[in-house]
């Protein structure tokens, strides 16, 4: 008992400690100088109260946990909704049935949703890409947004000092952004898994770092503004078409309807995010798939029966950045203007959130994760300045509880009925 | 003659900033080299330790205690005290359940607590920076004049003074003491050290606590020196501090005191060659040129990956 004691009074020494600094004691700049101000009462009840409920915890916890078997079993998700949700026949209809809404949705919602379903888009995208690298190949990449920027650059640079176009631009920001996976990839992915991580961090922050202090090509920190929209076969969607070209409104005979510029945005950034799904798709069950799938598991294994692990890791690598290079261009043409700090690790971590909570390597999950991350914070204002403090916990809750992600893939497999 | 100054110069800064990149690097080593993870968050304990060493300067000078043994002995002690509270509950809540699996998967954990211990303190302290001025003002010239010779302020000789004994500190801790063997045992063979009766949890949780206090001695004077804190310098310090472990040999703590310093001089020079804007891409270039050609660090054992 004076053992249990003993933690008990540790253990709640320890919530004071750790929350009242922090909570209850606030720097405030009064004029030139620093003062402290103490936080409300409240803030110092619920430490208090905190505080005491960790010492009754630890020492009843046994109890508590004795007490808590025998109560009667609260009713249990069956066992069979799992498996169905997890299958991916399941998970492959589910999809087809978001795309479908996706579809049909923008030409009855607001401008402004159709607006952020974009960014959602082009966060599945991320997405997607980023679960080619991180869920299926087993590479942690934490500089995932550099290949973002990458992509995202070089249509606002092409477009400022060539004057090319989205479509011209895409594939050039997709190749571009894969050279720079490729040339990073290279070196790189014969280290081990952490160290990969790290090196792969700091990639993204040289990238950030160069394009805020390269201000002759970049713009520096005010970055590139004045970037143009995507044109359907060469009608713009403006008011007023520039010499030499169409509007798409006169074109088609129709009233001019600002919210057109943003369906048909909306509609290229649902294109591509299908493409990268049929891609993807694909290339599971072609051998590459595999071999991504069975290097994630066991890397010596794979070795020894003759696959190429660097060739096979630079393969996803490229191929996730890639679509983050697509991505980036998107993002440029929706945003109007790149500038460094759209591009800062933060983005990189949301990113990695949305596959990790998704489900590593499940795809449905990774599309459901991204939308909930991106319209949450939208929704509720509340809500959104706390939103890192609630993604960063519950990484780490996800990964105590359930590191296979809320809505995990199974493999495809085949059972033998009796 | 200017230029030999110059160098001296630039030496004595690299110094300077290497050996509070050593102290932190330190933590990044010790877990290493025991449960052989990368502490993501441990450059967000460092940031909370400058906040915690902050409102022990700010609030001790507002009670009039402001003689500077007193304040320096304040914010050393709050910031070391709540810093390994933070060290322990870190490694308790986000990694030791964690401990059995699969790699990447504590390093997502990490990153998750440092995400969140960021956006803790900026919503509880504010996203702004917070400023003190320099309690230990002046400094020396050795050379001529200021303009033509070496200028070493006070602070810095407290930085290598104070850096100096924490090192020694930890390296007799280390060598000599009883709970010293049982880290350098759990090393060596966690299983084995387990096997022949040594508490590794609390070992482990141990080194979580060295870390933290030492990220602590680094936040107070990196505080003290500059003045200026956010609640996102965690960031940068940290992953120079793991450039500076990696530089060094991860796992080995002679050898992040070394790259801590090599690194500090390296920043130093690189910035001068390059210019300021450029100083976290030499720390960069470093960390991924270091772990293509040498992994193993310059004091590292190379790592043989067992079936």
């Amino acid at each position: 008992m004076s053992a249990r004691l003993r933690l008990a009074f540790f253990s709640a020494l320890l919530v004071p400690l750790v929350a009242f600094p922090i909570l209850g004691l606030k720097l405030v700049t009064v004029g030139i100088n620093l003062e402290i101000q103490g936080a409300a009462p409240l803030t110092w009840w619920i430490i208090a109260a905190c505080t005491l409920g960790m010492f009754v915890w630890q020492l009843l916890r046994r109890r508590l946990a004795a007490g808590w078997a025998s109560s009667p079993n609260l009713p249990r998700i069956p066992a069979g909704t799992g498996n169905f949700l997890t299958r991916p026949k399941t998970q492959r209809w589910g999809i087809l049935a978001l795309a479908l809404v996706a579809l049909v949705w923008p030409f009855f919602a607001s401008r402004g949703a159709v607006d952020l379903a974009t960014l959602i888009m082009i966060y599945v995208m991320l997405g997607l890409g980023l679960n080619i690298v991180v869920g299926l190949a087993g590479l942690l990449d934490l500089g995932y947004v550099g290949f973002y920027a990458v992509g995202a650059y070089t249509y606002a640079m092409l477009g400022e000092y060539y004057g090319l176009g989205f479509w011209t631009c895409l594939p050039i920001a997709g190749a571009m952004a894969a050279l720079f996976g490729f040339l990073l990839g290279f070196p790189v992915l014969r280290l081990r898994g952490d160290y990969l991580a790290i090196v792969t961090l700091g990639f993204g922050e040289i990238i950030r770092i160069l394009l805020r202090n390269l201000t002759e090509f970049t713009g520096g920190p005010n970055g590139i503004s004045g970037i143009e929209k995507p044109t359907l076969f060469g009608l713009t969607f403006d008011r007023r078409a520039p010499e030499g070209m169409q509007t798409f409104h006169e074109f088609f005979g129709l009233a001019y309807n600002a919210s057109n510029k943003v369906i048909f945005l909306y509609l290229i950034a649902l294109g591509l995010v299908l493409l990268t799904l049929f891609t993807i798709n694909r290339l599971l069950r072609m051998p590459i798939g595999r071999a991504w799938e069975a290097l994630r598991e066991d890397e010596i294994a794979c070795r020894a029966l003759g696959l190429n692990p660097t060739l096979i890791k630079l393969s996803a690598f490229t191929l996730g950045a890639t679509f983050a290079g697509f991505a980036g261009c998107l993002f440029a043409a929706r945003q109007g203007l790149v500038s460094p700090n759209s591009f800062e690790f933060i983005e990189s971590a949301i990113i990695l959130a949305i596959v990790v909570l998704g489900g590593m390597g499940s795809q449905l999950g990774v599309i459901l994760a991204a939308i909930v991350m991106i319209l949450l914070p939208e929704l509720t204002r509340e809500f959104s300045e706390y939103r890192m403090l609630i993604f960063g916990s519950l990484m780490v809750l996800m990964m105590i509880w359930r590191p296979q992600g809320l809505l995990p893939m199974q493999r495809p497999h085949l059972e033998l009925k009796r | 003659m200017s230029e030999i100054y110059h160098f001296f110069q630039q030496l004595i800064n690299g110094l300077t900033v290497g050996s509070t990149y050593a102290l932190i690097a330190i933590g990044y080593t010790m877990v290493y080299g025991i449960i052989g993870m990368i502490n993501f968050a441990h450059g967000d304990v460092y940031m909370v330790g400058s906040y915690v060493a902050f409102i022990a300067i700010v609030g001790l000078s507002m009670l009039g205690l402001d003689a500077l043994p007193i304040l320096m002995a304040g914010a050393l002690i709050a910031s070391i005290v709540v810093t390994s509270a933070y060290g322990y509950s870190i490694e308790r809540i986000a990694y030791r359940p964690l401990r059995n699996s699969n790699r990447l998967i504590p390093l997502i954990s990490a990153i998750g607590m440092s995400i969140f211990l960021q956006n803790y303190v900026m919503l509880a302290q504010g996203s702004g920076s917070k400023a003190i001025p320099n309690p230990i003002p002046g400094e020396f010239v050795i050379g001529d004049s200021a303009m033509n010779g070496v200028i070493v302020s006070y602070i810095q000789i407290v930085i290598f003074s104070v850096t100096f004994l924490a090192m020694l500190g930890l390296t007799l801790f280390i060598s000599r003491s009883r709970l010293g063997r049982a880290c350098r045992a759990c090393a060596e063979d966690l299983k084995m050290a387990n096997l022949l009766g040594i508490d590794t949890n609390a070992i482990i949780s141990l080194t979580f606590v060295i870390g933290a206090a030492l990220a602590a001695v680094a936040a107070v004077l990196i505080g003290m020196q500059y003045g200026v804190i956010t609640p996102n310098i965690g960031f940068l310090a940290g992953i120079k501090a793991f450039t500076a472990a990696v530089l060094g040999g991860i796992g080995s703590i002679p050898g992040a005191m070394l790259g801590g310093l090599l690194l500090g001089i390296a920043e130093a020079f690189g910035a001068d060659l390059f210019g300021d804007q450029y100083k976290d891409v030499v720390a960069f270039s470093l960390l991924i040129l270091v772990l293509l050609f040498r992994p193993s660090g310059i004091l590292g054992r190379p790592e043989v990956e067992k079936v």
